[in-house]
């Protein structure tokens, strides 16, 4: 099977720190694919390059056979690689709907049309809504401003803005991250219903989570990856343990 | 996107606006029977700064593009009819090839057009910075035209230039100052209609977008560059919509219209009316404008009053007057 | 060569109280992330008081002492009073608010002084001029403010480099939370960067009294050149600060001298020299331009 998504020996450097040493990995179509690896594994820097905000010293990024090394961010969006971020980006003073709203305009082209009314243009509307119901946003909640929401609740519409790109890759970038045990375990569901639909490439601390999702796990330590497997490959694999389990177990 | 500019007007906002326009149409014969013809003029002043500050607004408040140039476009346009006047009466075309008009049309289109084209050239260049850098840059794009007015002998340089020919629309006769009002007040009332459309349609939700989160916008495969490109453009073209207004009302242009000070004049309008909404800009306007005559009636050191007053605004009165509005009549 | 030594001189003097101005500005930019538009009314504010008090008393020196002190006091009242409240605001804010400052103090100074200019003599110890070289003679007192320039440049490298209120400085231009974390006081620290920065606002306010005169809205002609400087040399930076004030003085000050002798051989005379005025006052914010589309942060970014 050809990979959707293939990093081929990256390298970044900030000064003296090589955040990113040689790193080289596969997203397969369709699959759930884990990235893990302890704190300053080097794993924001990762995303931050697949994703385009970050410029490697050298390597290449493929997407689907294309050379995407060098395409600013905004284009890798439209060619179907969507994000979320950590620490979520939202529109604060805009309710959730229209966060969705406004994404899903994204996805239809140009937004240079300056007389019809967008706010209750139902081509946007409508599916806005549906991706709130996908992504478990209960209906009362969707006139709020995102600002006066929960975390999980930004959570969840980050997802459903995510979403909206209607991308071939889907990078979640700790979904989880500040969510309490209801909230991570409704985010899990909500994950475990989309697995399958879109490829995922899930980086996540959550390692119950992750052990329960992802198809592969690929372990990122010092900016190179040093093992990729099922999760009972990953668990057996006596490297992992020593650089990653131990290390965790021992916190 | 913004709840303030998006949500349907309710009745009794429709009442309250519809009373308020009303009101500004017939206010050139309530100021005859009131025996104070001068507040006609005073009105005009107001609508005309209207229109300035909400073109001012929808970079500023809506696209968080805080400019502290406007006064250069805002010059511009009245240099355009101050221009075009005095090579109509020299009856020498501008360049050896464009005859100089003071039909009102002609001139308001060259100004609106000649804001936009500055727009363009300032905004493409301002836009690749942000923050200070961005407040600076147009504050120096500003300074720049401010001073080549100012050398520009043939156009009167620093003493400006007299338009001594009304401008001239056809049905109307603006010599009289109650028409010269409406017309100013209906283009102010179009380019309100206008706005609110623009807020609202998909660019403008793009463009409030840019001001709330870039890297949002980008995540979801929007530049935010082009779209805050034609913010800018389109807000320099009402604002020299505005300028070219001025100068037909005080049939004088002089680089005082490109003054910084100026600038701040429009922010401060802005400001005091409410950033980021439809009408606060006018009722900043109208405070502002109406403050310095009273205040200017009463001493000759008003800006002594003045100045506090604006600080008072922007330490406790956050929101500004659209703000307080809301708290007396909630939506 | 002699004329152009001595435009270049005129230059260096026009940087270094651009300097003095700046250096203040861009501190309490970069530490406090204010814009503060009133930062030239302390700079008119130092120059009536000096004004003020050697008319009334001949002397010199309490003409100074004068100047400075109602520089630094207006200053740190200012900073108490208003600017404190707008620290977490946002700049549109504080635009506003320090541009209703300028409003205040003009009208303030209008009200204490009216509106002709005072005329300030150069102190005697200053007068006449000094033989740069043969033939070469320089005004003693222009020479001096040079001088006064660039001490004090000194002296700021040292208290920022070599002291620990320096160290803190620093620290918090690039480090804000980290240094209100450790719990400095950050509040005095504020009021007394603040305090530093009207001093030498009022420093070149009394300097510039006997060159150009003490007028109100002297603040705001040099305040715009002052944003240039910063942002030229990059907001919080003092190092950009002085490389950017000495660029700007000499561009400035050459283009006014030899921009009109070149467009005369293209144009007429009045004409030419009108343009050449324009042009030269248009140029250093050109230079801005330039320098902020090639280098956005300026040319020494404080800020990693």
């Amino acid at each position: 099977m050809t990979p959707l998504l293939t990093l081929d020996d990256l390298r970044k450097s900030f000064g003296g720190l090589r955040a990113t040493d040689g790193l080289s990995l596969t997203v397969l179509p369709g699959e759930l694919h884990a990235l893990i690896g302890p704190n300053g594994a080097g794993k924001t820097t990762a995303i931050g390059q697949i994703t385009g905000e970050i410029a490697p010293d050298s390597g290449r990024i493929l997407f689907e056979g294309r050379d995407i090394t060098r395409t600013p961010a905004a284009r890798r969006v439209r060619l179907g690689l969507s994000r979320s971020f950590q620490i979520v980006q939202l529109l604060d003073a805009a309710t959730a709907e229209d966060n969705v709203a406004l994404a899903v305009q994204a996805r239809q082209g140009h937004s240079f049309r300056f007389w019809a009314d967008a706010t209750r243009d139902e081509s946007l509307r409508h599916p806005a809504r549906l991706l709130l119901v996908e992504a478990g946003l209960p209906p009362a909640r969707w006139d709020l401003p995102v600002a006066d929401l929960s975390a999980g609740e930004r959570k969840q519409i980050e997802l459903a803005v995510a979403l909206a790109a209607q991308p071939r890759l889907l990078v979640l970038d700790e979904p989880m991250a500040g969510l309490g045990p209801s909230e991570s375990r409704a985010m899990t569901e909500t994950l475990q219903r989309l697995k399958g639909q879109v490829a995922i490439l899930l980086v996540e601390h959550d390692m119950e989570a992750v052990f329960a999702l992802a198809d592969r796990i690929s372990v990122l330590v010092y900016g190179r990856c040093i093992a990729t497997g099922t999760a009972a490959e990953i668990r057996a694999n006596p490297e992992v343990r020593a650089a990653y389990l131990s290390e965790e177990d021992a916190v | 996107m913004r709840n303030r500019l998006r949500s349907r007007l309710p009745s009794r906002d429709a009442v309250a606006l519809t009373l308020l326009l009303a009101l500004a149409i017939a206010l050139p014969w309530l100021a005859e029977a009131a025996g104070n013809p001068a507040g006609i003029a005073l009105a005009t002043r107001i609508a005309i700064y209207a229109l300035a500050a909400s073109a001012l607004n929808l970079a500023l408040g809506q696209g968080g593009m805080v400019s502290f140039g406007h006064a250069a476009f805002f010059g511009l346009g009245g240099y355009a009819v101050g221009i075009l006047y005095a090579h109509w009466s020299w009856q020498e075309p501008l360049l050896g090839i464009l005859p100089g008009t003071v039909s009102l049309p002609l001139t308001l289109l060259a100004a609106v057009g000649l804001g936009g084209l500055a727009a363009a050239a300032i905004g493409a260049l301002s836009l690749r910075t942000s923050g200070v850098q961005f407040i600076m840059i147009t504050l120096a794009f500003a300074q720049m035209l401010f001073f080549l007015f100012v050398s520009l002998k043939a156009y009167g340089g620093d003493d400006g230039l007299s338009v001594r020919r009304q401008g001239e629309f056809p049905g109307l006769s603006l010599r009289d100052p109650a028409q010269l009002y409406w017309l100013c007040l209906g283009l102010l009332v179009g380019w309100l209609a206008l706005l609110r459309r623009v807020t609202r349609s998909r660019f403008g939700q793009v463009l409030a977008g840019a001001r709330q989160n870039e890297r949002r916008l980008r995540a979801l495969g929007l530049t935010p560059y082009p779209y805050k490109l034609a913010g800018f453009i389109l807000s320099g073209m009402g604002t020299a919509l505005a300028g070219a207004l001025m100068v037909n009302q005080a049939r004088f242009v002089s680089p005082d219209m490109l003054h910084w000070t100026k600038s701040g004049e429009l922010m401060i309008m802005v400001i005091l009316g409410g950033v980021g909404t439809l009408l606060g800009p006018v009722f900043g306007a109208a405070a502002l404008v109406g403050l310095e005559s009273i205040l200017s009636a009463w001493t000759e050191n008003w800006q002594i009053i003045l100045g506090p007053i604006l600080l008072l605004v922007v330490l406790f009165g956050r929101g500004g007057l659209m703000a307080l509005l809301r708290r007396v009549l909630p939506a | 060569m002699g004329l152009l030594l001595e435009q270049l001189l005129n230059g260096l003097q026009l940087g270094v109280m651009l300097f003095l101005l700046a250096a203040g500005l861009t501190l309490v930019f970069g530490i406090m992330g204010v814009i503060n538009l009133a930062h030239g009314s302390l700079y008119m504010v130092g120059a009536f008081a000096s004004a003020w008090v050697a008319t009334k008393t001949g002397s010199a020196l309490a003409a100074l002492a004068a100047g400075l002190a109602a520089a630094a006091l207006t200053g740190m009242a200012v900073e108490l009073l208003v600017l404190r409240r707008l620290y977490a605001r946002d700049h549109l804010d504080q635009v506003l608010a320090t541009f209703g400052l300028i409003l205040f103090f003009n009208q303030g100074m209008v009200l204490l002084f009216g509106r002709q200019p005072l005329f300030v003599e150069i102190p005697a110890a200053l007068r006449g001029a000094v033989e740069l070289a043969p033939g070469l003679p320089y005004p003693a007192y222009r020479l001096a403010i040079i001088a006064v320039g660039l001490l004090v440049a000194a002296g700021l490298y040292l208290l920022i480099q070599r002291t620990r209120t320096g160290m803190l400085v620093r620290a918090g231009a690039t480090h804000r939370e980290m240094v209100r974390a450790l719990g400095v006081d950050i509040r005095l620290l504020y009021t007394l960067v603040f305090g530093l920065g009207a001093l030498l606002a009022g420093l070149a306010g009394l300097m510039a009294g006997p060159i150009f005169s003490v007028q109100v809205g002297m603040g705001e002609q040099i305040l715009i050149m002052t944003f240039v400087v910063v942002v030229i040399g990059g907001i919080g930076s003092v190092r950009g600060a002085l490389a950017g004030a000495v660029l700007v003085g000499l561009v400035d000050t050459l283009l006014r001298a030899y921009l009109p002798a070149a467009l005369r051989g293209v144009m007429q005379g009045p004409d030419a020299d009108a343009l050449a005025a324009g042009l030269a006052s248009m140029g250093v914010y050109l230079l801005m331009a330039v320098v902020l589309l090639l280098r956005p942060r300026g040319l020494f970014p404080a800020h990693a």
